[in-house]
């Protein structure tokens, strides 16, 4: 299924279930302030997956955790801005009422599955106790359950595995079963941080495969956290770019990868190596680095590596404007469409 | 044809696998079982596989950084799988390797000029006032600004890093460098740097290079050859152009259609293998892949498949496939 037909309201007209307004981490490391994430806004609707694409130190994974509220002291009293799902807003919550709604309502799943499973604890027991917490299940009634989802994840011999340790099962098999942890519950959100960056590839194409299939049976809505742009082609709606803290390109995901506006989405594009008959004799390159979190300019922090960069960049930071449908650029001189 | 730079015949590492408690031996973990491989000079051979596939070990044991528990490695013309310290020392010059976490593989404690001036300490190589020289003229070739040699590795990032990691197996002036994953710890942009510059060095200096790799689209750009690896054995060998279009092993075939493209909507009817690797420990009977295989049949089971020449260059390891 090409990714136009996964879903219908593209453009993004629909009321956000999500939605995500000037978040910022700004960590203070004097004389310095770092500014890890610096306001991002997005929307995430119901059942669509919305890619959130960067690389290291662009924040993409501190988001992740502000929105889940799993930012640890003294970092958690820093987060500023607003995530309103279905209208409460996260980040004024105690963390009584927020632990009620994480494994319900959001979950997370991470990206390295052995360091985020309990060691000592079955697996089935890990995947029963949101089922007896949140959604009151007897312990039995949430032992039969963790086996049907098990049974969804699609691990042969769900009996077996349910009483196993983690550190039993393979790599691709513990993913799975961090899925289904994530997924016990049926959340209306699924947070996904590199769910298949540490896994082999036939094992990646598994996994995003039952990520899909997972979704279209639970209607979740799906914020993939990654750095490969292939894996966010073949799943994603639509597409957030970030770049040094900020939101630098967001589009729905055909016209991201057709006609990228931002200089550093067109770089990333040109720079991905990919099979082809006659292989480039150099591959594309950014020149130069991303500015670390205490050295960002005042101006487009990606200006330095830029080849469009024009006098305008240095004094201020470009806002993200709408330059067409759902597409919007934080760039003071876009590429053409 | 003059002898290949490196010929690898029959290479096996077996370790021991050992109970957890009385360090009984209780069976034999074969990581690499029975590989053979040729690099010529000046080209890429590379070695893909999944994890466990044995492409590390492989690596490891041709530099003699694991010992074999058989078979032949032949460097230059030489023997070299049964020999000692000493006699290994003159080889070791002539091949380095590139690890894949530059933050891991360099020493924290010394600055970047000590770590690139160790090769000529530990081999001799000139006088210690010139070797000054030498370390600035390893980091220019990399890229790096001579004043980087007063610096510590973790000043640098990791693309730098991994630069500092290439000018010291540089240092030497080796035949073959042996690159486990160079660009796997690194963002997108900062790869195609490093691709580039292993790719201009190579041009430069004539350097062999065989590339360890999971990534198959970033071994599409660097490889002249390339050895397909499951489960301790070489599957597939073959011509860049022919494995990438014209893959005739079902394990091969795969792994490529699990590659995902960054083309929205392209995805390709895809052919989703079952199952995970199976554990070196316990490997199928028969051919190693048989249990994953769409194509097996009950000979596959029985018989491993020894691997047949179907075009030049080109060789496959499979009861199925045909001439």
């Amino acid at each position: 299924m090409s990714a136009a037909a996964r879903v219908p309201d593209e453009a993004g007209t629909g009321a956000p279930l999500l939605s995500v307004r000037d978040l910022a981490l700004h960590i203070p490391v004097p004389p310095h302030v770092l500014r890890a994430v610096d306001g991002i806004s997005f929307d995430l609707r119901r059942g669509e997956t919305l890619g959130l694409v960067g690389e290291s130190g662009s924040g993409k994974t501190l988001t992740a955790l502000m929105l889940m509220r799993l930012l640890e002291p003294p970092l958690d009293a820093l987060p500023r801005g607003q995530v309103v799902l279905d209208g409460i807003d996260l980040m004024t919550l105690d963390e009584a009422r927020m632990s009620a709604l994480r494994g319900r309502t959001v979950s997370m799943v991470f990206q390295e599955p052995m360091t985020s499973l309990n060691p000592i604890m079955t697996v089935g027991r890990q995947i029963a106790e949101p089922l007896v917490r949140h959604l009151g299940l007897s312990p039995r009634q949430a032992a039969a359950r963790a086996e049907a989802m098990l049974r969804l994840v699609h691990i042969p011999d769900p009996q077996r595995v349910a009483g196993a340790y983690p550190h039993l099962l393979s790599g691709g098999m513990r993913q799975r079963a961090m899925i289904a942890i994530a997924l016990a519950c049926r959340p209306a959100v699924l947070v996904a941080d590199e769910p298949t960056t540490a896994l082999d590839v036939t094992v990646q194409a598994q996994i995003l495969e039952l990520l899909g299939e997972l979704q279209r049976e639970m209607g979740s809505a799906i914020l993939l956290i990654t750095h490969d742009l292939a894996v966010i082609a073949e799943t994603a709606h639509r597409v957030a770019v970030m770049y040094a803290g900020r939101i630098v390109e967001e589009a729905p995901v055909a016209s991201l990868f057709a006609a990228p506006r931002h200089p550093y989405t067109r770089g990333l594009l040109a720079s991905i190596p990919r099979i082809e008959r006659v292989p480039a004799a150099t591959l594309p390159e950014i020149p130069g680095m991303v500015p670390g979190p205490g050295d960002r300019p005042a101006g487009c922090a990606f200006m330095a590596r830029c080849m469009r960069a024009i006098s305008g960049c240095a004094a201020e930071a470009p806002p993200l404007a709408e330059l067409g449908p759902g597409h919007r650029v934080a760039c003071w001189n876009p590429a053409d469409g | 044809m003059a002898e290949a730079l490196l010929k690898v015949a029959g290479l096996e590492v077996h370790f021991p696998l050992r109970s957890p408690f009385l360090q009984r031996r209780i069976g034999t973990v074969r990581a690499v079982d029975g590989v053979d491989l040729e690099v010529a000079r000046g080209e890429t051979l590379a070695i893909v596989g999944e994890s466990g596939c044995g492409k590390t070990t492989t690596g490891k044991a041709i530099l003699r950084l694991i010992d074999p528990t058989g078979g032949s490695i032949r460097f230059g013309g030489q023997e070299i799988a049964q020999h000692g310290t000493a006699a290994l020392a003159p080889f070791r010059r002539r091949m380095q390797i590139v690890f894949q976490d530059p933050y891991a593989s360099l020493n924290p404690r010394m600055t970047v000029g000590s770590i690139l001036a160790a090769p000529f300490e530990i081999h001799r190589i000139g006088q210690a006032r010139d070797r000054a020289e030498r370390v600035a003229g390893l980091l220019r070739t990399v890229g790096l600004p001579p004043e980087a040699a007063r610096r510590y590795p973790h000043e640098f990032s990791g693309g730098q890093r991994q630069r500092i990691g290439i000018a010291r197996a540089l240092a030497l002036e080796p035949e073959l460098i042996i690159g486990d994953e160079p660009v796997s710890a690194l963002d997108v942009s900062i790869q195609a740097q490093i691709i580039n510059l292993m790719k201009r060095l190579q041009a430069e200096r004539g350097l062999a290079y065989i590339m360890i790799s999971h990534n198959l689209a970033v071994v599409s750009h660097v490889a002249d050859r390339v050895a397909v690896m499951y489960l301790g054995r070489v599957v597939e060998t073959a011509p860049r152009e022919q494995l990438f279009f014209n893959a005739q092993h079902p394990y091969t075939q795969a792994l490529l259609s699990a590659v995902p493209e960054p083309v929205p909507g392209r995805r390709r009817s895809r052919q989703v293998l079952q199952g995970d690797v199976p554990s070196p420990a316990r490997p199928p009977k028969g051919c190693h892949f048989h249990p994953r295989c769409p194509i097996a049949q009950a000979r596959c089971a029985e018989e491993a498949p020894a691997s047949r020449i179907i075009a030049p260059g080109h060789a496959v390891a499979c009861h199925m496939v045909t001439p």
